[in-house]
């Protein structure tokens, strides 16, 4: 027996205790997977919107256009309904039900749209526009002489999914993290478990690394769980090139939160202490750091502020490879500050930690 | 020849509290050693120096020949420690307990269930900590504090709390545990405890120790009566008066109670009257040592 079968011995205890606590489980695993299908329904559905066109009688310019859509681009943008009732349409257009409707006489198209909503209806009409041009062009018979070719900065399926899936994940680990740390230590500390310890020869570094073992263990789970929900076609999440990476930022995520976590324990006296500092410390990092909304329209002040915390950075790099579809290299800044808090945190933890409580 | 514990001059105050106030004893190797006193003695304070969990202000302390203080990894595999208050891993089974703890010693999975036998929790290996009665969490921490095989065992308190059958189910498992040749020490606020386990006790009281030696030769040493109690009216309190020997007589309306410092004549006298209807005889028992050395009523 060696020290290895301690720590895996340790480790397993640690784990099964873990298991069989079903609020731990419930607040660790299950709830934050309740944010993700909530999140997830409600905003998922608001981006993938298409520009939404009534087609009153027979609109041939538009037909052509479909029809020589080889690529499909057309279709992925444009909605087409057909109806031969024109005020009907024009009803649908007034409610907001269409963007826009269009009848063709001759060579003469006319869209129809309602000025409530001007950004629909310049989208409609700018969309109705490129495609008459194209028809006027392929009409002359010559080659374009100007072409444009167009490419999206981000993939073009960022939608809500991509973005909460990272970082409600974040917003999961960081509770975990700092939850776990700090009742863990407080919790054997005042129930002896840590003089216990003490009085066995197995070096504590042991002991620790098991429940860091454990932590990241669940961590993965956790990110398992988030990936197979958020990729139901229901959800549509598209996982990146680079989204292995996430394995990577969630263990050092992992790493700083539960140093955190033991700065709290070793600090606090009682669970109680623990459990309130704990919620102080999670919610407003959840919220400032951009777990539950994306800070890229935030105000300045607020954007600094949130890279005060370290969730914020974890949210990041886990965004960039696995929402944005950026490279694997675009995530090592964040685990670089995530793996900095950790050591920081472990720092002071051991400088403050005592074995019993007097 | 060197004892297996060497305790001298020990000293430890908390704040205004003097908890330990200048102890010193020895213990020999398989001996089962009891420190007695009431709460507050600083018993476990003691315990706790000599096992390397505090620090002592002042003395010298030694342990299998080692210094206990600061953590020494070389000392721990060959102590078993039961604390006051018994710490277990939460969630886990009475198996797993026991498998975790042995796992930090390096010691097989599957001496658990030994271990459970020998403490009689076999029945129990699947129930978890959290749903055991008192005395059975108390014998799974002394299992627990055995797991590794220790020559030296500390026990602080194991029976407190206890009902008496509990009581004396414990102390069947610590006789066995002392005649596989472990050294123990123990301690206890149970006077009749400490009599009949122990091979010496420490009589400790407000941080020092009053007495040292086998039970039998403290109470011995006491210049204490017997008393000799029957039915009250089974002799009537004039005749008793008159008894050869008897120093002083006494009647609470329930016995009637002869104290005595030649406990056979009293009897003899008392046989011939035939007024011997449910005797008993108690002798000077440590609760008499007690009141005489702190003139103190012994109480818990
Ligand atoms: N950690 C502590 N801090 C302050 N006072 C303590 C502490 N532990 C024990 N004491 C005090 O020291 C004295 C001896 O305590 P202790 O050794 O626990 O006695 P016992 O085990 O005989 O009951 C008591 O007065 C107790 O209140
Ligand atoms: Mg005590």
């Amino acid at each position: 027996m060696s020290t290895f079968d301690s720590f895996k011995s340790l480790s397993r205890a640690m784990f099964l205790g873990f298991r069989r606590d079903k609020g731990a489980l419930f607040f660790t695993v299950l709830f934050p997977l309740m944010f993700l299908v909530i999140f997830g329904g409600i905003f998922g559905k608001q981006t993938t919107s298409k520009v939404n066109v009534i087609a009153v009688g027979p609109v041939p310019v538009l037909e052509q256009a479909l029809a020589h859509d080889s690529g499909g681009g057309l279709g992925k943008t444009l909605k087409l309904t057909r109806k031969t009732d024109r005020s009907a349409a024009l009803k649908k257009v007034e409610k907001g039900d269409a963007d826009a409707a269009v009848e063709q006489r001759g060579n003469q198209l006319t869209v129809h749209y309602s000025a409530a909503d001007q950004v629909k209806a310049g989208t409609a009409r700018g969309l109705l526009d490129s495609i008459v041009q194209s028809a006027n062009q392929a009409a002359s018979g010559k080659a374009p002489t100007y072409n444009m070719a167009s490419q999206a900065v981000e993939d073009d399926s960022l939608k809500a999914i991509q973005f909460f899936t990272p970082s409600l994940l974040g917003w999961a680990l960081a509770s975990a993290g700092v939850f776990g740390a700090s009742q863990t230590l407080v919790t054997w500390r005042t129930k002896g478990i840590l003089r216990r310890l003490r009085l066995s020869p197995a070096p504590i570094s042991t002991v620790f690394g098991a429940r860091v073992a454990v932590s990241i263990g669940v961590a993965l789970v956790q990110l398992a769980l988030f990936l197979a929900v958020a990729q139901l076609p229901f959800f549509g999440l598209k996982l990146q090139n680079a989204w292995w990476m996430a394995v990577p930022m969630v263990v050092s995520g992992v790493l700083a939160f539960l140093s955190i976590g033991m700065v709290i324990g070793a600090w606090a006296k009682t669970q109680e202490t623990a459990q309130a500092v704990t919620q102080l410390v999670v919610l407003p990092m959840a919220f400032l750091g951009g777990s539950f909304f994306p800070l890229d329209a935030a105000p300045g002040w607020l954007k600094a502020i949130s890279y005060i915390f370290p969730l914020r950075y974890l949210n990041e790099g886990m965004l960039n490879v696995m929402g944005r579809g950026l490279g694997p290299t675009s995530a090592l800044p964040q685990i670089g500050v995530l793996l900095g808090v950790a050591v920081v945190g472990a720092v002071v933890a051991t400088r403050l930690f005592r074995w019993d409580d007097a | 020849m060197a004892y297996t514990i060497g305790v001298d001059g020990l000293r430890k105050r908390y704040g205004d509290v003097q908890a330990v106030d200048g102890v010193s004893f020895e213990v020999d190797e398989g001996e089962f050693f009891g420190i007695l006193g009431p709460n507050g003695a600083g018993k476990t304070t003691t315990l706790e120096i000599i096992e390397g969990l505090r620090e002592a202000d002042e003395g010298e302390v030694s342990v299998l020949g080692l210094p206990p203080w600061p953590r020494n990894a070389r000392l721990l595999p060959r102590i078993g420690v039961q604390l006051q208050a018994s710490s277990f891993f939460e969630r886990l089974t009475a198996r797993e307990q026991l498998q975790t703890f042995g796992s930090l010693y390096g010691v097989p999975a599957k001496k658990a269930d030994a271990m459970l036998e020998t403490v009689g929790l076999d029945d129990k290996a699947d129930v978890p900590v959290e749903k055991l009665s008192g005395g059975q969490a108390q014998r799974l921490s002394i299992a627990c504090a055995l797991v590794h095989d220790p020559e030296l065992v500390f026990l602080d308190e194991p029976t407190a709390a206890l009902d008496p059958q509990a009581r004396r189910n414990l102390w069947d498992v610590l006789r066995e545990i002392n005649t596989e040749g472990r050294t123990i020490v123990l301690t206890t606020h149970y006077m009749d405890e400490a009599e009949i386990l122990c091979d010496r006790v420490a009589i400790m009281d407000r941080g020092r120790i009053l007495r040292l030696g086998p039970p039998a030769t403290l109470v011995r040493g006491l210049d204490a009566p017997a008393r000799i109690s029957v039915a009250t009216g089974t002799l009537p309190v004039e005749d008793a008066r008159g008894l050869p020997g008897a120093d002083e007589v006494s009647d609470d309306g329930v016995s009637l109670i002869i104290s005595t410092r030649d406990p056979s004549a009293v009897v003899a006298a008392m046989a011939a009257k035939d007024a011997l209807t449910g005797v008993q005889i108690h002798g000077a028992t440590l609760e008499d040592v007690f009141l005489e050395l702190t003139g103190r009523e012994y109480r818990a």
